[in-house]
């Protein structure tokens, strides 16, 4: 797992208070982590902050799964 | 009932009549409070009357965007732990009718009524979001719902906080975090006590209640909505006009 991948995971665990072992790839964060729409703000906003990357609101709404955002922030950091 | 121990409140406007009142009764019921102005003197002697103990001063122009966007960090800071309770009360006027009224005059009162409230409340949420508790009161006005003539940008203003307590409100409720207006109407201060006898006998007039409102009537109502009483309510204006409007 890529450096990325594993500080996306963490800042999820922190923030949803969920097991680590839920947070695979595929899980959504609504459906499976049972988070709400402000939680996937505050989730949006951690990853800014953490990976110092501007997340705008329509690549916001769709990370909607832990890979959708590995994928985003690794292709704003290859850039 | 009312007990705020161990809480920490920012007040804004807090060197005026009505900010220094709320800051008092605040402090009262065994809040921690941050008092925050423009001016350092003022301040430093309404936290003299409080005798020193749990209270810290902040200067900040909130006409500047930037010295809104930390204030809240910074009374924390000087508190030394996280704000509990917001009360948005800075404020100014630039009376005139419209049709002699400026963009600069708009702007001015806009800017400070209704975008800095705005910011110190996004920054505060932040915060309270992720603790899951917290209360911002906003100080709106009586004229916000009714409209005075000569106030057409302070009116605007006031208005304009109430639609944005009510929809902040639905954002935080889920958290448990609360936000609510406290809409003054005809307060006895400083500002009003330049006005005409006559003039001041004729508003008395329009009030059920016979008499102008004091800075502590408006702190009472303030006080209630900080409270862990008043858990159940958000997004409501509590008016505190002695009945002049009933609405």
């Amino acid at each position: 797992m890529s450096e990325i991948a594993d500080k996306v995971k963490k800042i999820v665990v922190e923030h949803l208070g969920v097991e680590e072992s839920k947070v695979t790839p595929e899980a959504s964060f609504i459906d499976d982590l049972g988070a709400d729409s402000l939680d996937t703000v505050e989730l949006v906003m951690a990853f800014e902050e953490a990976f110092n990357v501007e997340i705008p609101e329509d690549a916001a709404e769709k990370i909607a799964t832990v890979k959708d955002a590995i994928d985003y922030i690794e292709a704003q950091k290859a850039a | 009932m009312f007990n705020l121990t161990g809480k920490v409140a920012l007040v804004t406007g807090a060197s005026g009549g009505i900010g220094a009142a709320i800051a008092r009764t605040l402090h009262k019921q065994g809040a921690t409070v941050v008092l925050s102005g423009t001016r350092e003197a003022v301040l430093a002697e309404r936290a003299a009357e409080l005798g020193g103990e749990r209270v810290h001063i902040v200067t900040a122009d909130l006409s500047d965007p930037a010295a809104a966007d930390q204030l809240v960090a910074r009374a924390e800071e000087v508190a030394g732990a996280p704000l509990d309770i917001l009360v948005n009360n800075a404020g100014l006027t630039r009376d005139t009718l419209a049709i002699r009224m400026k963009d600069e005059d708009w702007n001015k009162v806009l800017e400070v009524d209704l975008a800095s409230p705005f910011r110190l409340c996004r920054a505060a949420l932040k915060g309270m979001l992720r603790r899951r508790a917290g209360r911002i009161i906003n100080i709106a006005s009586v004229v916000g719902a009714t409209g005075n003539a000569g106030q057409a940008n302070y009116s605007a203003a006031k208005a304009g906080m109430v639609g944005m307590t009510k929809s902040l409100a639905q954002e935080a409720g889920s958290r448990g975090v609360t936000l609510n207006v406290v809409a003054p109407g005809f307060i006895a201060t400083a500002m009003t006590d330049v006005l005409p006898e006559a003039q001041k006998e004729k508003l008395v007039g329009s009030i059920p209640l016979g008499r102008m409102g004091t800075p502590d009537d408006v702190a009472s109502a303030v006080v209630y909505l900080a409270s862990d009483e008043a858990a159940w309510v958000t997004g409501a204006t509590l008016h505190v006009n002695g009945g002049m409007a009933m609405i």
